[in-house]
């Protein structure tokens, strides 16, 4: 059906994110040798963590082709509860459980008002991002915390392997597995491939696409306690602004914005590492400050380039054929 | 092999007052193929959205078996054992073969609390069901590698994975090569002896005679033939097909056309769509273009309004080449086109009916500096516009589009498009779902507009239309003009032969 040629530019497009991370790695790699360090290599995968987990979930939500931008004030939110409580003397298994339950909730809520009230991904998530961080305000007071007591528990290591990449490495699998593996994940695919076309082969799209929110805010709530749990501090702006991190880097990962296509594993992990990658390369070849926010943009506006011209490209071979024999 | 499988007794649909089904009355046997023929508007896809569970009968009963059928959705229809193969195809292109066959009941086992899907057992069974289709392809190839026979095979193959009885093939060789169309008639030979039923739908009256154990024939909703298809011929099929008498009243032409051309398509391809188009539009007159579905009529609209690009040829409009793929530049030099989906691309829906008269001719009323619209003189301008083709809304102003009937929906487009006073007209289907008093509106605006000096592509699928209007025909298939026309020579089984018949490559 597609020509050769057509293959070459698709197969390209389709692992546009593995050639931009090769590109990226072994850029900064020529540009500073030490930059290949174990050390630092590890650093990387700690501090992308967080956003990581946070774009696992945001996957989920991008594969219905829906979005969710609420995502930064769950963050918030969730690790003000964690960390108010934790100031108060409880202990952290059951503060951390508070946490998460917040970030289950936040995500209900949602998909409450997006899958029963029919309002746009878009608008509900835009709105709900601003009542939780007002929220968060009035509960932290505007004031920073510190919490000392929880970076012990963020800087350990088991076998060796820091926490925050542990976390961050079972997301990631169950994800994939749930994605990859079970009907809900097969699903989620069909969804974003044709919703009505769902609907009419008997899948339960509206309980699929609820839960698909509450897998982002859950995602949200757990990415917001490693990175509380890393710098043991709630400061005012904690999570702001995440949620364009989160989705550039399960865009950069190759999910695409129109639904139906992209990977927690490889991709969005990759796209996690990828932006991080960039900002501690930056750091490394002592980049000035001011280049950070121009050298990330690009590489965002690069990845949803590719997915626009991916999209394009599949729609232009998805065209109805009269004359089939003609086009061999 | 006679029993009974299916049976419809006196089935009746209306749309909106409309009757589209007239007592429809069925039946099908076991292990055999009926083929249903009709003209396009005739009825046979309402039938078979009804008993696909798409759409429910006003009146009227279906048996299935031994019991009643009346599935309220497709999934439900699905597990009763009628599968219905769309003519667009109904599989995630992003899945793999195997994941569109168990979508919607993934067989499953539980791993540490997990409900993963048993993917060895539906490959495996994927597999044979592949085989049994005479496909080869991996299980776990993904739809869109796959090419259109495939993915029909696909399908197939999905319906015999749920045990259906009964499979419907809604046109299902119109995007499919010779070489597949073979195969296709391979597998629905083999599925017969196996006991299955199939409805076989399609304008190629020769496939269906070559391939149908029984044939049906329906036109306005009505049946009028029926019988095995020994009973029929060609010649019969398509005299009862189109048997009806002139009884809809066309206005008479008022001005002939003049020698002056407005239009003028050279040797205009876009691989893979139309072929080696050519032909001329003159001041005044009203082509027709003939065609069924798919058969490349509205991508050709497409194309001259500039929505889709060409490769090779020319299109001149007012003797001026067209170089651009813009619909901006053709309104600008005096093209209108009118949509066949003008729910979807013609109408704003939600806005008010003077809002979407006035929307093409907007920046001719905005102030030449400011740039800021002249509204009262908008709103009078749209207001004569509505007067000019008698529209009937309770208020230009709160009235929304969404609101009006089909008929006057379709005034409301064409206003917009004489605000600008075009010199060609591209019209596609401005008839399609509206009343016949309706209908005598538009075809009476269209002569006013000939008459006028407007040169007019008239594009349909009821040829007894363009019979009434047009002073010449174009007869087009599989994106080729077959025939070109004079009004002396109408003829109304030549056309149609020449849209079903040949239906394949020369």
């Amino acid at each position: 059906m597609t020509t050769r040629k057509g293959n070459i530019v698709l197969f390209v497009l389709n692992n546009a994110p593995l050639i931009l991370f090769a590109a990226v790695f072994g850029g900064f790699a020529t540009l500073s040798p030490k930059f290949l360090a174990v050390e630092n290599l590890v650093n990387i995968l700690v501090q992308s963590a967080s956003i990581g987990i946070v774009a696992t979930g945001m996957t989920f939500v991008l594969l219905t082709a829906g979005i969710d931008l609420s995502v930064g004030s769950i963050m918030f939110l969730s690790a003000a509860a964690a960390g108010k409580l934790i100031a108060g003397g409880q202990p952290v298994s059951l503060a951390f459980a508070v946490a998460i339950a917040i970030g289950v909730g936040y995500g209900a809520i949602n998909a409450f008002f997006i899958t029963r009230l029919k309002i746009l991904p878009f608008i509900v998530t835009l709105s709900t991002q601003f009542a939780g961080r007002g929220l968060s305000l009035l509960i932290t007071q505007t004031r920073a915390m510190n919490l000392p007591r929880l970076v012990e528990v963020g800087s350990s290591k088991i076998l060796r392997i820091p926490v925050p990449v542990w976390w961050f490495g079972a997301v990631v699998v169950f994800a994939h597995v749930v994605l990859m593996k079970t009907a809900f994940g097969r699903h989620i695919y069909a969804i974003g491939n044709d919703a009505e076309g769902a609907k009419k082969a008997g899948i339960n799209t509206t309980r699929v696409v609820f839960l698909v929110y509450v897998v982002s805010g859950l995602c949200a709530a757990i990415g917001g306690l490693v990175y509380l749990s890393r710098l043991g501090l709630v400061s005012p702006k904690l999570g702001l602004q995440r949620e364009f991190a989160a989705i550039a880097a399960a865009v950069l990962g190759g999910t695409s914005l129109f639904g139906g296509r992209g990977k927690v594993f490889p991709g969005t992990f990759l796209g996690a590492v990828l932006i991080q990658t960039v900002e501690s390369g930056l750091v490394f070849i002592k980049a000035s400050e001011y280049v950070y926010p121009l050298v990330t943009s690009f590489v965002i506006f690069f990845a949803v380039f590719v997915d626009s011209v991916r999209h394009v490209k599949l729609q232009q071979l998805k065209r109805r054929r009269i004359r089939v024999a003609a086009t061999g | 092999m006679s029993d009974t499988i299916l049976e419809c007794r006196n089935v009746t649909k209306s749309f909106f007052g409309v009757p589209v089904l007239r007592n429809v009355s069925l039946t099908l046997k076991a292990g055999r193929v009926l083929g249903i023929v009709g003209e396009n508007g005739a009825g046979k896809s309402t039938l078979m959205n009804i008993l696909g569970g798409v759409l429910r009968a006003d009146s009227g009963s279906v048996r299935l078996g031994e019991r009643d059928h009346a599935p309220q959705n497709p999934a439900e229809a699905f597990r009763e054992g009628i599968a219905f193969i769309h003519q667009e195809l109904n599989l995630f292109t992003n899945l793999s073969v195997a994941e569109n066959m168990f979508i919607a009941a993934f067989p499953k086992m539980r791993i540490v609390g997990l409900p993963l899907i048993r993917r060895r057992a539906i490959r495996e069974k994927t597999q044979a069901l592949l085989a049994s289709v005479d496909l080869h392809v991996s299980a776990e190839a993904l739809v869109e590698d796959l090419s259109p026979g495939e993915r029909q095979m696909v399908e197939i193959a999905k319906a015999l994975g749920a045990d259906a009885r009964i499979i419907i093939l809604d046109e299902p060789t119109t995007s499919l090569s010779s070489r597949e169309t073979q195969r296709l008639f391979g597998i629905i030979h083999r599925l017969r002896g196996q006991g299955i039923s199939m409805i076989y739908i399609s304008h190629n009256l020769g496939d269906v005679l070559r391939l149908c154990d029984d044939i049906l024939i329906l036109r306005d909703g009505r049946v009028v033939g029926e019988g095995p298809k020994e009973e029929f011929t060609l010649e019969r099929m398509i005299s009862l097909m189109v048997g009806r008498s002139m009884d809809q009243l066309y206005p008479s032409r008022s001005a002939r056309p003049s020698g002056e051309i407005v239009l003028e398509v050279k040797s205009l391809s876009q691989p893979g769509i139309v072929e080696n188009i050519t032909f001329q539009l003159h001041k005044g007159e009203i082509l027709g273009i003939s065609g069924l579905m798919g058969s490349g009529r509205t991508e050709l609209a497409r194309i001259l309004f500039g929505l889709d690009a060409f490769e090779h040829g020319e299109i001149l409009l007012n003797g001026e080449p067209l170089t651009r793929c813009s619909p901006h530049e053709r309104i600008h030099r005096g093209m209108a086109f009118l949509t066949e989906d003008r729910r979807a691309e013609g109408l704003l829906i939600n806005a008010s009916v003077e809002d979407n008269i006035a929307l093409v001719s907007l920046p001719s009323f905005a102030r030449a500096l400011p740039g800021l619209v002249n509204r009262p003189e908008m709103l009078r301008a749209a207001g004569r516009a509505a007067k000019a083709v008698r529209l009937q809304c309770s208020s230009l102003s709160r009235q929304t589009a969404k609101t009006l009937s089909g008929g006057n929906q379709q005034k409301v487009v064409l206003a917009k498009w004489l605000l600008e006073k075009p010199s060609v007209f591209v019209l596609d289907e401005p008839t399609r779902g509206i009343d016949v008093g309706a209908k005598f509106e538009v075809y009476r605006i269209m002569d006013e507009l000939a008459a006028k000096g407007v040169g007019i592509v008239f594009i349909s699928s009821e040829i007894e239309e363009l019979m009434g209007m047009c002073d010449r025909i174009l007869v087009m298939a599989y994106g080729e003009i077959r025939r070109c026309m004079a009004r002396t020579q109408f003829d109304k089984e030549k056309i149609f032969r020449d849209a079903l018949m040949e239906n394949q490559l020369p």
